[in-house]
């Protein structure tokens, strides 16, 4: 069964209409991509499915669960909201660290504040707050960041901040992770070292939905596929076949601009 | 000069009285403003349409008509217009009265400032807390509020220093803050009369006080210098 589910998004901004009925699934430990050319929706899909923006119709499920279904979406308490939030996380393509905190805090912070809503967290509060943190260290180190937990954001690299973000993210164990253009805010020198990140996530099978205008690089991460145009998925596909043998003319229009 | 030697100890003794009304009247200023402020800003920030502009009006007015004219407005009106002069007689009522009228005056003051603080995070600053599942408030004082603080210091220190000088307007009702003290000595205080030095004397205190904030939000700004928002 499929880990994640979207079905018939539809959302629009005053009188346009820029998703108009967006359905795709995803299976658990796949990578997909969502490619598309500027306007196509594509960060308001992501929006859509992490309650930054909430769409007018269509339902999403995350392992079985229903985290949104505009029928009911309403009747939600603000509680309820985050628990299915938190389900997913997201990697902002600005990073959108918090400046005051350094490294190792930016990102406990989320899960410190989590773990308060323990029953046992009064009883057991210093060997909470270690586990979170030594889960951080992980982390961080995965991402190559053990020598920089005391500093603050100010002082890295845009790489290393988004490294920091995505470690971050992964803190509360989302069932899956989305990224709006992870390298598009960063130096093209930069960028590869976000992208092997992100492959490395991938060989050990984390969830991920990438919003990328790297071709190469989709292709070669993704299991799937999808093209977004005008608001709607104009094609879908295993990646090599989107890639080498496009079907529809839009998608073949695309990769010729990128190619050119 | 023997006679200001002998004068010295007089003056002195009666502009340390005044400048204590002085300084009761500053602190209590911003004991009542720094929060009264807070509250106003958000309601300026409603998205209650209503409670939003009935509050920039009422912002608007007071920040743009003379403080001097609040006072006696604020000092006068209960008196002269309800025949109830609620702020009874004597120096603690014109101090009461002066507390009042400087709280809302300033309150309107720190809320702009606030407001302008809160509304210049980056809206990815909530983004992302929502997304890391942080309650409204946590995100505010968690995240919000520290980035605000950095951001607010220099205009807040402005104001808090105009604060400081505009604490002897007070004197338009006759409280006896400090230049009513040094004035007085123009017109035989203590048996001194047509001194005019003791003046100029509270201007030393205005610039030692001002002088010695001025290092503490300098402090305060180095403090918070380790982040860049
Ligand atoms: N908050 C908003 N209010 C009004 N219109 C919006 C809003 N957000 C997005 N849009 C519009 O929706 C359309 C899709 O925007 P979106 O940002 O989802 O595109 P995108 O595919 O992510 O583009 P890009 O590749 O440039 O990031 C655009 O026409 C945009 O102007
Ligand atoms: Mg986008």
């Amino acid at each position: 069964m499929a880990i994640l589910e979207v079905s018939n998004i539809h959302k629009s901004f005053g009188k346009t209409e820029v998703l108009k009925g967006i359905s795709f699934s995803l299976e658990k430990g796949n990578v997909l991509s969502i490619i598309g050319s500027s306007g196509s929706g594509k960060t308001t899909l992501l929006r859509c499915i992490n309650f930054l923006e909430t769409a007018d119709v269509g339902r999403i499920t995350v392992d079985g669960d229903v985290i949104f279904d505009s029928d009911t979406q309403a009747k939600l308490s603000a509680k309820e909201k985050r628990d299915k939030q938190l389900k997913i996380g997201l990697v902002f393509q600005q990073f959108n660290l918090f400046p005051q905190y350094n490294v190792l805090d930016n990102v406990t912070l989320a899960p410190r504040l989590r773990a308060k809503e323990l029953p046992d967290y009064k009883k057991n509060k210093k060997q909470i707050i270690a586990e979170i943190e030594e889960k951080a260290k992980a982390l961080l180190a995965k991402m190559g960041l053990s020598d920089k937990l005391e500093n603050y954001p100010c002082e890295l690299s845009g790489g290393q901040q988004q490294r920091v973000s995505i470690a971050r993210a992964m803190a509360l164990e989302p069932k899956i992770l989305f990224f709006d253009e992870p390298t598009s805010a960063l130096d093209p020198e930069l960028t590869g070292e976000i992208l092997k990140v992100i492959r490395e996530l991938a060989e050990e099978h984390m969830t991920m939905v990438i919003v990328t205008h790297e071709m190469s690089f989709a292709k070669d991460v993704s299991d799937h596929i999808v093209f977004m145009d005008q608001g709607v998925i104009a094609e879908e596909g295993r990646a090599d076949e989107v890639f080498d043998n496009p079907q529809s003319e839009r998608l073949k229009a695309f990769l010729n601009n990128i190619n050119t | 000069m023997s006679q200001f030697f002998q004068q010295f100890p007089t003056v002195f003794a009666a502009l340390n009285v005044g400048f204590f009304q002085t300084l009761k009247l500053f602190f209590c200023t911003l004991l009542g403003a720094l929060p009264l402020g807070l509250i106003i800003s958000f309601g300026s920030m409603s998205k209650f349409k209503p409670l939003s502009a009935v509050t920039r009006v009422f912002v608007w007015i007071v920040r743009g008509t003379p403080l001097m004219i609040q006072l006696l407005i604020i000092f006068f009106f209960p008196g002269l217009v309800w025949g109830n002069p609620i702020w009874g007689g004597g120096e603690s009522g014109r101090f009461a009265a002066a507390t009042v009228a400087f709280i809302i005056n300033y309150a309107c003051y720190f809320s702009e400032i606030y407001r302008g603080g809160i509304q210049s995070i980056p809206v990815g600053q909530h983004e992302a807390s929502q997304v890391l599942g942080l309650t409204k408030s946590q995100t505010f004082f968690r995240v919000v509020l520290l980035q605000v603080i950095k951001r607010i210091v220099p205009p807040m220190s402005n104001e808090i220093i105009t604060l400081v000088k505009d604490t002897s307007l007070a004197r338009i009702i006759a409280l006896q803050e400090i230049i009513w003290a040094g004035q007085s000595f123009m017109k035989g205080s203590h048996g001194i009369a047509g001194q005019i030095w003791p003046l100029f004397f509270t201007g030393v205190y205005y610039l030692l006080f001002s002088g010695i904030l001025t290092l503490l939000f300098n402090k305060l700004e180095k403090k918070l210098s380790y982040f860049k928002v």
